[in-house]
């Protein structure tokens, strides 16, 4: 229950993180937190595979294209207003120290959940709340490769199949949109 | 054991912060997280229920989910690029291409 709170917090304060950094990169960053704060939730809900996979996935993949097209476009609407503000100025050094001063939360909120979500983990994994299943979900020890291979592989394997025809869709539209005429 | 709702109240607040990301933000790139965000609030609905039901189907939606929010995160960013390349513009107020 103490981590489950704990998690929730981390996910809760970095899911506001998203959408209130003035910057896309500490945006995406923060995504990246509570990606892995899901991924702890997995592995307390007997998902270890989900876990694997949301780590892989989405921390892994979905958040480093997330970061390529942030530096690919640069910095997003702050550039826009030092852009005009630069014009202007004096204001341009009143809008680079607000900006200062505003480029300070996000990293030292980042810092905290981060350190928190670490603690728990570890503190989870060494008093063997984290995995240890308990309840029925003892009896279910579902979640595992095998269990998760074996319905895969046999009750939804037409739909399996179908996602690898949604992959390669999705490859080629991405290809076709992302190309120089 | 934390008791299935706590999940679900998590996974709807989760979801609200992403709707509001959506509603409050001018970036799309943000936008797009924010959708993403949503998306992995449902995943945990998912996964939630499938330990409440005893039963292996959640997970394997959530598992369906990820490759569709993977598919749609590479063609989202193309769009998100070439939108940018015409219109030099990440603000989706400057994006009214389709508009009448």
């Amino acid at each position: 229950m103490f981590l489950f709170i704990v998690f929730a917090l981390i996910a809760i304060v970095a899911g506001l993180g998203v959408i209130l950094s003035r910057k896309p990169v500490y945006s995406a960053l923060f995504l990246l937190l509570n990606f892995a704060t899901l991924a702890a939730m997995y592995i307390m809900l007997q998902a270890q595979f989900l876990a694997a996979v949301q780590i892989i996935v989405y921390a892994g993949a979905i958040v480093v294209l997330f970061l390529f097209v942030v530096m690919l476009i640069g910095g997003g609407e702050l550039n826009a207003v030092d852009r005009e503000t630069s014009r202007q100025g004096d204001k341009a050094n009143i809008a680079s120290q607000r900006s200062s001063i505003q480029l300070g939360w996000p990293r030292l909120t980042a810092l905290v959940l981060a350190v928190l979500l670490l603690a728990g983990v570890g503190y989870g994994v060494i008093t063997g709340q984290l995995h240890q299943p308990t309840g029925t979900a003892a009896a279910f020890g579902q979640g595992s490769v095998e269990a998760v291979a074996a319905t895969l592989y046999t009750d939804y394997l037409l739909p399996f199949e179908m996602t690898s025809v949604l992959l390669l869709v999705g490859m080629v539209g991405a290809v076709v949109l992302a190309r120089n005429e | 054991m934390v008791p299935i709702s706590y999940y679900l109240i998590l996974s709807a607040i989760l979801f609200t912060v992403g709707v509001v990301g959506v509603l409050i933000r001018r970036n799309v790139l943000i936008i797009f997280m924010s959708v993403e965000m949503m998306l992995n609030a449902v995943n945990l609905t998912f996964a939630a229920l499938a330990l409440h039901f005893l039963s292996l189907n959640g997970q394997i939606f959530v598992l369906m989910a990820m490759v569709v929010a993977a598919a749609e995160v590479a063609v989202g960013l193309a769009i998100v690029m070439t939108v940018v390349r015409h219109k030099d513009t990440t603000n989706i107020e400057d994006v009214n291409l389709l508009k009448g």
